[in-house]
C-alpha cells in the first residue's frame, strides 16, 4: 500500500463542449476548447514541468518554467495560460526550451536553501522534482549574493510553518486563498527582489487567515507545511476516507506512517469537497490519539462510585443483565438507545435494530431531534422525501442565494467557500439572520438583503415574503399548475395574501423594515434560479417544522425546485445526521422514512430479522427524559451522544440521567452524560473502523479504517457484543455486510454497496434500479410525493417572550474552530481560536448594564442561569445576545427551556428570554455542577497484584 | 408523564393544524398524536382527558376522545 497519488493536470478543467485537437509532440491530442495546453498535454501523457500552475487554480503564468514552441508563432509562450487552438502544432522539449527551463530553475535556485536532506518537505517536494525534470547541476550564481535565506520563520498558527526563505513566490497560496476559500488573508507585498508572501498584521495568527489549509495545499515547496509533517516526517502510505465533523462530508486523504496520522489531506476527487478543506477536517484530527481518551470498559453500581475498570466480557455481560433485569422488572418499554450522527450509518443502523427487534420497543431517537427534525417532516410533507434537493455542486448555477438561520463560514465552511466563489462570479444574496453572519459583508461578497429579524419571527417573515410573490403576481403559475396541487397552492395563496401576512403588518414583529422584506421577495422570485439553503436558525424554533414548510412553499410557488442551481437545502450540522436519519433512527419510523405502523415494512424487517416488532412508536429523546423523571423508563444505550451538554434545559437532563437505574454511554471521552452513567464503553474514532457516512446532500461517502481501535472494538463490534449478550445474535464479519442488509431493507438505498462505492467513490440516494448511479437533483420531473404540497403556515408567536424580567432574546450558534459539544475540538489546537463562549452583546445593551468587553456575565432564563464573559459587538441587534455552546464550563443549555417544535419536539434554542448582569463568579449551578463533575469522574486505581 | 407538558404539547399541534376545518384539524391532530406519541404518553393524555381534559383546547379535546379505543 502506497501513497494515494492524484494527477495534477495543471490548469482546470475547460466546461466547453466543442472540441478542438491539435498535435502535442507529434501526437494527435482533441479536448474541450478553452483548455490550455498543460492541460491538453497531460491528458496525452506529457508532464510539462510547472511550478506556478495547479489544476485547483486558474492559470497564472508566472513561474515562466512550462514554456513551449508552438509552430508558426513567435516566442515560448506559457503552456498553462496559452488555450488550445485547433491544428496547433505543439513541441515541449526543445534545445531552446531546455535551456530556457534550466536558466529559470538556476534563478530560483539560487535563492534557496540547499537543505533538501533536511527539509521537510523531501521527497515531496515539487521545486526538488522540477530541478530534476529540467536536468538543473549546478548554479552558475554562486549563494553570495543578496538573498532571502535567513527571513524568519513564521510559526504563529498551531497547524502549519510559513518559512519564507524556501519561498519561490509563485502566488498559488495567495490564489488559493483567493479562489479556493475567498478570504483574501495574504497578498504578494513590495516588488522585484523584495517580492513576498504576506499575511495581513504580519503574521498568520494574527491575520484574517482561517486555517482551512489550502495555501499549505497549493504550496510547491516546503514554503507553508504542516507541522505534523515537520515533527513526524513523509507519509508513507494513504487511505481515502470521509471527514467526521459537518455534514459537508468531506473526502480525506489519511496520509500515514504505520498506524500514525501524519496529515489529512483533502482528496481532489472527493464529490463534496473538490479538494477544498476546513481547519476542523484538515488539522484538528488530534482529539482521535488524544490522552483523554478511555480505552478500557468500567462500571460502577452508582454514579457517585469511581469508576471501576473491566474487561469487555464483564462490561458487556453486565450491561446485557442490567437491561433484561429493568425490563423484567419495569416492562419492556423502560429501556432504549439513542444512535449517533458522528457514527458511521452501518452503527446507526444496528443500534436501532437492537433497541426494535432485541429491546422489543421502538425507544431508538437520535440527535436530529435537537437539529434537523423538523426537515425531515416538513420536506417529507410537502415534497415527499425528508432530505434536501440538490448536490452542493449545484450552487454554481445559482443565480440568487437565500440563506436563512444558517452560518456557512462557520458551520459548513467548505460549503461556504464555494458558495461565496459562486457570489463573487456574481450571484446575489440574501441573508435572512438576527446575527450579522460574517457571509453578510466579506471580502468581495455582501449580501444585497440582510433581513436581520427577531428570533421567533421567521414564519411571519417567511409568510411576509410568500404576500409579495403572490400579491404581486410573482408566482410561477406554469410550474404549480403542472406540478403541484392547484387547490392547495390557492387555498394557500389566498392565506399568504391576508393583509395580515403583508411585510407592513409583519414589519414591527420582525423588526425588518417592510420595504427590505418586499425587495428580497422580489429578487427571490425574478432574479434567475433562486436557491435555499438554511440551518438551525430555521429549524430549533417552536414553530421549526412550519418554518420548514414555509421555504418549501417559496420555492414551489416561485419554480424553484427540480433542476441545478434551485432548491430548498438543508445544512446538515453533523457529519451523518442525514444518515442517521435515514438509517431509522426515529422512534417511529424504519430505515427509509416508513412509519413503524405500515404493516407491510413491519411484515418485511419482522421476515428479515426473525422477531415480531412493535407498531406504536417510540419515546423521542425529550420524552424519554420526563419519562426518566416520571419514573417509568430506566435504563438507555447511548452510542456518542452528549445530551447533558447539548440538549436543552440542563437541570431537566441532569434530573432524568440521575434517575435511570443504567445509563450506558459509548464514548470516546468521559463526556458530560458519562458523568451520570453506570456502565462507560469505550467507542471509536473514525480512523478506527470502517462504514460509511451521509452528507448534507445525500451523498453515501466510505469511511475507511486506517488504525486499529484504540479499545479494541469497532463500535459497530460491541452493539453487536450486546446483541448477542441479549440473546440475540446479529452475524456480520463487517460493516459491508451491514450495508448490504441495509440495502435490502431500504428501497432508496437498493443499489448501494461497498463495491458500487469504491467504484464511484460515492453516490447520493436514491439509489436503486431508477438511478444506478444515484440522484443528485431530486423532484425533476415531479415530486416524489406526487403532487407538490403547499400547506398554509400560520405564524404562531412562540410562547418565550421577554418581560421586565428576561427583557433580551438568547440565541446561540456555533463558530468555525469548534464543533458542537467540542468534546474533539477542545482537545485540539483550534482552542486557540476559540478557549471559551462568550456572550456577544450590543453595545447598547452593554452600557446599560455597566458591562465592558471581557466582563464576567450572569445570563439568568427561567430556567436557570449560567456565568461567561461578554463580548460587546454590534453584530448582534439591540435586544438579542448570543453564544455558543462548545464548552462544559458554560453549559449554556442551563438556561435554554423546554419548549420545542410542536411536530418534532426540535428544542426551541433559538429562543430564550434571558436577563444579562454583571456577575463576580460561577452561578450556583456551575459550581454544583463542578463539584458532581469531579466525583462523578474518579476511575479506581487498580490493586497491585 | 407531566400532563402539563402533555397539554401543552397537544395544544401546539392543536394550533399548527387550525388552518384547517374543525372535522379535519380534530383528524390531523389525532393523526399526529398516533403517529408520533409513545403509548405511555397516549395513554397519559387519554386519561386526563377522562378526568375532565382541563387546558386542553376543543379540537384537542375532541381528537383526543377520538384517539379512545373503541369500547
Amino acid at each position: 500500500m502506497g501513497l494515494v497519488q492524484e494527477t495534477d493536470y495543471g490548469t482546470p478543467a475547460a466546461t466547453a463542449t466543442e472540441m478542438v485537437t491539435l498535435t502535442i509532440d507529434g501526437a494527435a491530442v482533441t479536448v474541450p476548447a478553452g483548455t490550455s495546453i498543460m492541460r491538453a498535454a497531460m491528458d496525452s501523457g506529457v508532464a510539462i514541468p510547472k511550478l506556478c500552475a495547479t489544476d485547483s487554480l486558474n492559470a497564472f503564468g508566472s513561474c515562466r518554467l512550462c514554456l513551449v514552441e508552438i509552430a508558426g508563432r513567435n516566442g515560448t509562450p506559457a503552456s498553462c495560460t496559452t488555450p488550445v487552438a485547433a491544428g496547433m502544432q505543439v513541441s515541449t522539449q526543445t534545445p531552446t526550451l531546455k535551456k530556457l527551463r534550466r536558466g529559470v530553475m538556476e534563478l530560483y535556485i539560487s535563492d534557496h536553501p540547499l537543505d533538501c536532506l533536511t527539509c521537510a518537505a523531501n521527497g515531496d517536494c515539487e521545486l526538488q522534482d522540477m530541478a530534476g525534470a529540467v536536468g538543473l547541476r549546478d548554479v552558475r550564481y554562486g549563494f553570495e549574493g543578496e538573498n532571502h535565506l535567513t527571513a524568519p520563520k513564521d510559526i504563529s498558527n498551531p497547524y502549519f510553518d510559513f518559512d519564507p526563505s524556501k519561498c519561490i513566490v509563485c502566488s498559488r497560496c495567495v490564489r488559493a486563498c483567493e479562489e479556493t476559500q475567498g478570504t483574501f488573508a495574504l497578498t504578494i507585498q513590495g516588488r522585484g527582489f523584495e517580492s513576498k508572501v504576506a499575511p495581513g498584521m504580519g503574521e498568520f495568527l494574527k491575520s484574517e487567515c482561517v486555517s482551512c489549509g489550502a495555501c499549505v495545499q497549493a504550496c510547491p515547496t516546503a514554503t507553508l507545511i504542516e507541522k505534523s509533517v515537520v515533527e513526524t516526517g513523509q507519509p508513507e502510505h494513504s487511505v481515502v476516507t470521509t471527514c467526521a465533523y459537518c455534514g459537508v462530508g468531506c473526502a480525506f486523504k489519511a496520509e500515514m506512517r504505520g498506524n500514525e496520522v501524519v496529515r489529512m489531506v483533502p482528496y481532489k476527487d472527493g464529490k463534496a469537497n473538490h479538494g477544498h478543506s476546513c481547519v476542523k477536517g484538515r488539522f484538528a484530527w488530534g482529539y482521535a490519539t488524544h490522552k483523554d481518551r478511555i480505552t478500557k470498559p468500567m462500571i460502577r453500581a452508582k454514579i457517585t462510585d469511581p469508576w471501576r475498570e473491566v474487561s469487555w466480557d464483564e462490561a458487556i455481560a453486565h450491561t446485557a443483565s442490567e437491561f433484561l433485569r429493568i425490563q423484567k422488572t419495569y416492562g419492556k418499554g423502560a429501556i432504549g438507545g439513542i444512535t449517533s450522527s458522528r457514527c458511521t450509518n452501518e452503527e446507526t443502523y444496528l443500534v436501532q435494530k437492537l433497541v426494535r427487534a432485541v429491546f422489543g420497543n421502538n425507544n431508538v431517537d437520535t440527535c436530529a431531534r435537537v437539529c434537523h427534525s423538523p426537515t425531515g417532516y416538513g420536506l417529507k410533507t410537502t415534497f415527499g422525501t425528508s432530505a434536501g434537493t440538490q448536490d452542493f455542486d449545484s450552487v454554481d448555477e445559482a443565480d440568487v442565494i437565500v440563506v436563512i438561520g444558517a452560518n456557512p463560514t462557520d458551520g459548513h465552511p467548505v460549503f461556504a467557500a464555494r458558495m461565496k466563489k459562486r457570489l463573487r462570479e456574481g450571484a446575489r444574496l440574501i441573508v435572512i439572520d438576527p446575527r450579522r453572519i460574517d457571509l453578510v459583508r466579506t471580502p468581495h461578497v455582501e449580501a444585497d438583503y440582510h433581513l436581520p429579524l427577531l428570533p421567533g419571527t421567521n414564519v411571519a417573515m417567511a409568510n411576509a415574503l410568500a404576500h409579495v410573490i403572490v400579491t404581486e403576481g410573482l408566482v410561477n403559475e406554469t410550474f404549480v399548475r403542472e406540478r403541484c396541487d392547484w387547490d392547495e397552492f390557492q387555498s394557500w395563496a389566498a392565506f399568504v395574501a391576508q393583509a395580515h401576512n403583508s411585510p407592513e403588518a409583519v414589519a414591527g414583529m420582525t423588526g425588518v423594515p417592510a420595504e427590505n422584506i418586499r425587495k428580497a421577495a422580489r429578487l427571490y422570485a425574478t432574479g434567475g434560479n433562486g436557491a435555499i439553503y438554511y440551518g438551525l436558525g430555521v429549524t430549533e424554533h417552536s414553530q421549526g417544522t412550519t418554518m420548514v414548510m414555509c421555504m418549501a412553499n417559496l420555492a414551489m410557488a416561485t419554480g424553484n425546485i427540480g433542476r441545478r442551481g434551485v432548491g430548498v437545502n438543508p445544512l446538515r450540522g453533523q457529519n451523518n445526521v442525514q444518515g442517521s436519519c435515514d438509517m431509522g433512527s426515529f422512534p417511529h419510523e424504519f430505515s427509509g422514512y416508513r412509519h413503524v405502523s405500515d404493516a407491510a415494512t413491519r411484515t418485511m424487517f419482522e421476515s428479515l430479522w426473525g422477531v415480531a416488532l412493535e407498531s406504536e412508536p417510540g419515546l423521542r429523546i425529550p420524552n424519554m427524559f420526563d419519562a426518566a423523571v416520571d419514573g417509568s423508563f430506566k435504563g438507555l444505550y447511548v452510542q456518542g451522544e452528549d445530551m447533558v451538554q447539548s440538549d436543552p434545559e440542563t437541570a431537566h437532563v441532569v434530573a432524568g440521567m440521575s434517575a435511570l437505574e443504567c445509563l450506558v454511554v459509548q464514548d470516546l471521552f468521559l463526556n458530560e452524560t458519562a458523568k451520570f452513567a453506570h456502565v462507560f464503553l469505550p467507542g471509536s474514532s473514525f480512523l478506527e473502523k470502517d462504514g460509511t457516512f451521509t452528507n448534507a446532500e445525500r451523498r453515501i461517502s466510505r469511511v475507511r479504517k486506517v488504525m486499529p481501535p484504540l479499545a479494541g472494538k469497532a463500535d459497530w463490534e460491541t452493539t453487536l457484543a450486546i446483541a448477542k449478550a441479549m440473546g440475540f445474535a446479529m452475524h456480520y464479519s463487517h460493516p459491508s455486510e451491514i450495508m448490504d442488509e441495509i440495502a435490502t431493507a431500504t428501497p432508496t438505498f437498493a443499489g448501494v454497496s461497498y463495491k458500487k462505492l469504491d467504484e464511484l467513490g460515492s453516490v447520493q440516494w436514491p439509489c436503486n434500479d431508477k438511478a444506478e448511479a444515484g440522484t443528485p437533483i431530486m423532484h425533476i420531473d415531479g415530486f416524489v410525493r406526487g403532487k407538490g404540497k403547499f400547506v398554509i403556515t400560520e405564524y404562531v408567536p412562540t410562547d418565550e417572550r421577554t418581560s421586565a424580567r428576561f427583557p433580551l432574546l438568547l440565541t446561540t450558534g456555533r463558530i468555525l474552530s469548534q464543533y458542537n459539544v467540542g468534546a474533539q475540538t477542545r482537545r485540539t489546537q483550534n482552542v486557540v481560536w476559540h478557549e471559551e463562549d462568550r456572550l456577544e452583546i450590543h453595545p447598547f445593551d452593554a452600557e446599560s448594564r455597566g458591562v465592558r468587553e471581557g466582563d464576567l456575565v450572569k445570563v439568568q432564563s427561567r430556567a436557570g442561569a449560567t456565568s461567561l464573559r461578554a463580548r460587546i459587538t454590534d453584530r448582534v441587534a439591540p435586544g438579542v445576545v448570543y453564544t455558543t455552546f462548545h464548552h462544559p464550563d458554560t453549559q449554556i443549555n442551563v438556561v435554554t427551556t423546554d419548549y420545542s417544535d410542536w411536530a418534532t419536539n426540535c428544542p426551541e434554542y433559538k429562543v430564550t428570554a434571558v436577563q444579562v448582569l454583571l456577575s463576580n463568579g460561577p452561578s450556583e449551578w456551575q459550581e454544583r455542577y463542578r463539584e458532581m463533575s469531579e466525583a462523578n469522574t474518579r476511575i479506581a486505581t487498580p490493586a497491585a497484584e | 408523564m407531566d400532563d402539563k407538558k402533555l397539554v401543552y404539547m397537544a395544544n401546539q399541534i392543536g394550533k399548527a393544524f387550525a388552518y384547517q376545518d374543525e372535522a379535519a384539524s380534530v383528524a390531523s391532530i389525532a393523526g399526529h398524536i398516533r403517529s408520533f406519541w409513545e403509548p405511555r404518553m397516549k395513554k397519559a393524555i387519554l386519561a386526563y382527558e377522562q378526568a375532565g381534559g382541563t387546558g386542553l383546547d376543543s379540537r384537542v379535546l375532541a381528537a383526543v376522545r377520538s384517539l379512545r379505543p373503541a369500547q
